[in-house]
């Protein structure tokens, strides 16, 4: 079933490739304003193999992981401790609902002047963008533990801190796992962007924003374009993998309860 | 020091204005195994929640070798009704088996072995490796009696344990637990809705009523040891036992008297 799912969605892939293609060689777009897929690719090739495009991606890639790290960290003990205890729970979850639809996009200048470093600026803010899927995550996964497994291991003498680290953590971490996958796409969104904004030559956003310059590139800047959405779904892919691995149990648990 | 192991004096217990205990006295002597009957709802998981220190129960005492309870006792363990939440999806059969005995000591290798040695005393050895999700009900069930036995507590609760299990393996269970509580002298509280069940493996029956929860009976149960699904079941103390028990249970559906038969 997995097999022909990945054929249907390479076929999508290949059929959009070819639509984008003929739509430009048939004139119906400015080959000029927007170069035909098979320059674009073509373009995305070389790219793969230049090692100064390859150390921006680097770049980008660092700031990314670094914030996503930070971020799940910050979010999953920031979540235990505001799950310790049900009125804090609830004022907790206030809070976020307050804070979350601030777009940390909107928060890029403040960033920008804030920190001495161009990428830890970056980074404090995809920490921002990305706690708040994991949080969010985390405080229903925690509030949702089952309470006869707590009273299961409470019985057998084990403690708060023993019953928190045995059931409550490994119950709640399919959930957390799904907040950072979540967390690591709107992550890339803001790295790039931010990349973007600031105007340098750092990163995949840097690189986009350069060939955006003297009248433009538009083959790099869809190639440069096509390079940060193949970086979102190859991470996107292998957090999945790794979800499905390590949490077995739980797909089978979800799976035998509908 | 009291010969009863357990001692429950005027235990209330409600859930908001909903009073499932009211004022409910049992005495256990150390050793004995105790049948509990009663209609359902009528507070018998509520009744062990207290005993176990899971609930604090909103009014009276329950004493445990002379010390009213404050808390989770220890050497304690219970088998809960609800089985499959019970048991943890993440860890193997094995593993679940094995958790409690942590707070025992010993190595992993002696924990282990412990588990797969209480595994095959409730017919599961080579399940050990498995995890929950892939056994049947009856065979979950049967992974958390033996968690349970595999602690070795000197006093275990059972929350209607062989309720999904199959009519063979259920006798199977019923003379484990018999044989348990012979060889290692553990005070048992099982709680079940089989009435055949209560007079077979109880030393005592008691029959819970609802509205207000309470002993509505205790009946002592003499019958020649050691007991046998065939022979016993054929006795005649216990047809005449059963069928008192069951008139019991079905009276006790609508609130009733204390009757104390000696
Ligand atoms: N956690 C709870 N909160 C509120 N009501 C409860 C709770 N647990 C049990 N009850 C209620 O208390 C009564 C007794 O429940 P229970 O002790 O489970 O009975 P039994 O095990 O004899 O069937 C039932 O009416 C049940 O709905
Ligand atoms: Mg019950």
């Amino acid at each position: 079933m997995r097999h022909s799912r990945l054929a249907l969605g390479a076929v999508g892939v290949a059929g959009a490739v070819a639509v984008a293609e003929l739509v430009v060689r048939t004139g119906l777009v400015d080959a000029e304003a927007v170069p035909p897929a098979s320059t674009v690719l073509r373009r995305a090739a070389e790219m793969s193999v230049d090692g100064a495009y390859l150390a921006q991606v680097g770049q980008t890639v660092r700031v990314w992981f670094g914030g996503l790290l930070l971020a799940t960290a910050a979010a999953v003990l920031l979540g235990l401790v505001l799950s310790s205890a049900p009125w804090l729970n609830r004022a907790a979850r206030l809070v976020v609902e307050v804070l979350r639809p601030i777009p940390a996009l909107a928060l890029i200048p403040l960033a920008l002047v804030s920190f001495s470093s161009q990428s830890q600026g970056r980074t404090a803010l995809v920490f921002y963008a990305c706690t708040w899927p994991i949080l969010i995550n985390t405080l229903y996964a925690l509030r949702d533990v089952d309470p006869v497994a707590k009273e299961t291991l409470r019985s057998f003498g084990f403690g708060k801190v023993a019953v928190l680290l045995r059931v409550s953590l490994p119950s709640s971490a399919p959930f957390v796992a799904t907040g950072v996958r979540i967390a690591a796409s709107v992550g890339l969104v803001v790295v790039v962007s931010t990349e973007l904004i600031a105007g340098g030559a750092d990163g995949v956003g840097g690189f986009l924003s350069q060939s955006q310059t003297g009248g433009g590139q538009p083959d790099y800047m869809l190639a440069g374009a096509v390079w940060a959405g193949l970086l979102g779904l190859v991470v996107n892919a292998v957090l999945t993998a790794l979800e499905r691995r390590a949490f077995r149990w739980h797909l089978a648990g979800t799976e035998a309860a509908t | 020091m009291s010969e009863n192991m357990l001692e429950i004096d005027g235990l209330t217990h409600s859930y908001g204005d909903h009073t499932v205990l009211e004022k409910m006295s049992l005495r256990v002597p150390r050793g004995e195994l105790v049948s509990i009957v009663g209609p359902s709802g009528c507070g018998k998981s509520t009744l062990l929640r207290c005993i176990a220190g899971l609930v604090r129960p909103t009014g009276g005492r329950v004493v445990l070798d002379g010390t009213a309870i404050d808390g989770v006792p220890d050497e304690l363990a219970v088998v809960f009704q609800d089985y499959s939440r019970s048991l943890l999806p993440w860890l193997t059969v094995r593993d679940n088996v094995a958790l409690p005995l942590r707070r025992r000591g010993g190595s992993r290798a002696e924990r282990r072995a412990a588990a797969e040695e209480a595994l095959t005393s409730v017919g599961l050895d080579g399940a050990g490796r498995k995890y929950p999700w892939q056994l049947s009900g009856g065979m979950q069930q049967r992974v958390s009696i033996a968690r349970a036995l595999a602690y070795r507590p000197s006093l275990l609760l059972m929350d209607e344990p062989f309720g999904s299990v199959d009519a063979q393996t259920r006798e199977d269970l019923e003379d484990l637990v018999l044989r348990v509580h012979r060889d290692e002298g553990m005070t048992i509280l099982l709680v079940t809705h089989d009435i055949d069940e209560s007079v077979y493996v109880g030393d005592r029956v008691v029959v819970l009523g609802r509205d207000p929860g309470g002993v509505r009976a205790e009946l002592p149960v003499h019958l020649p040891a050691p007991r046998d699904q065939t022979t016993t079941r054929a006795h005649p103390d216990f047809v005449s036992l059963r069928t008192e028990v069951s008139t019991l249970v079905r009276g006790a559906a609508a609130p009733t008297k204390t009757v104390v038969h000696e």
